[in-house]
């Protein structure tokens, strides 16, 4: 699945974007967080406090135990502040 | 029912934009037009750097929307949010809606903005005047309590 990342999680992985092969046994958006942190330091970094992140599957909020399923898209961002 | 959805870098012309929502109708007795603004927070800002999800920034906006439809009479909604360098004293965000009665119009504006703020995926990233790096905005609390009481 593509997975996508803004604003100051996307500058401390240092990527907009990448492709990823998840293990079959993750199953949730929250899961794909704790697997991403073993995959490097920037990543460590910037999931340094899971809690705060928030998660869009294929562009619609999620909460982080919502179950991935076949999206296609993954994206992890801070809170929004638009507006 | 006029629905305008727009994500863009450029500026917009809120009295044109509210001009046409009730042009050629006479069933609209109230127009709430809200504009938001940079700030130069006390002189040091010299402007803000609006990241944006596309694609999902338009469906979220569209979601808000929807909602604001189902729970207020309107005849018509606009919602523009701009992306990209904004500098102190421009506008950021457009929000307009017509309906027959005040109450209405501005209880849905009010709404919809409480709702972007918290919803809409936007990040502003403060530069400096003095050239040193500027931080990320922080969300606050308040604004999710604003969205909260709806």
């Amino acid at each position: 699945m593509k997975a996508v990342y803004f604003a100051w999680v996307r500058e401390r992985i240092g990527k907009t974007e990448e492709e990823i092969t998840l293990p079959q046994n993750i199953r949730t958006a929250g899961e794909v967080i704790d697997w991403l942190i073993t995959r490097g330091e920037e990543y460590a970094y910037a999931f340094e406090n899971p809690k705060v992140i928030r998660i869009a599957l294929d562009r619609a909020h999620v909460k982080h135990d919502a179950p991935i399923k076949d999206a296609r898209e993954i994206a992890f961002f801070p809170p929004m502040t638009g507006g | 029912m006029l629905r305008t959805i727009r994500v863009q870098h450029e500026d917009f012309d809120a009295a044109l934009e509210s001009a046409k929502l009730t042009k050629g109708r006479t069933d609209i007795g109230a127009v709430v037009t809200f504009a938001g603004l940079c700030r130069d927070e006390g002189g040091k800002l010299a402007a803000l750097e609006l990241e944006h999800y596309p694609g999902m920034a338009e469906e979220e906006m569209s979601r808000v929307v929807d909602q604001a439809i189902e729970r207020w009479p309107l005849q018509g909604v606009t919602v523009i949010h701009r992306f990209g360098k904004i500098e102190p004293g421009a506008q950021i965000v457009l929000v307009v809606t017509a309906s027959s009665h005040r109450v209405a119009a501005f209880e849905a504006a009010t709404f919809l903005m409480d709702y972007l703020k918290t919803r809409a995926p936007f990040w502003k990233k403060e530069h400096h005047k003095d050239g040193t790096a500027g931080e990320w905005v922080e969300a606050k609390d308040v604004d999710d309590a604003a969205a909260a009481r709806w």
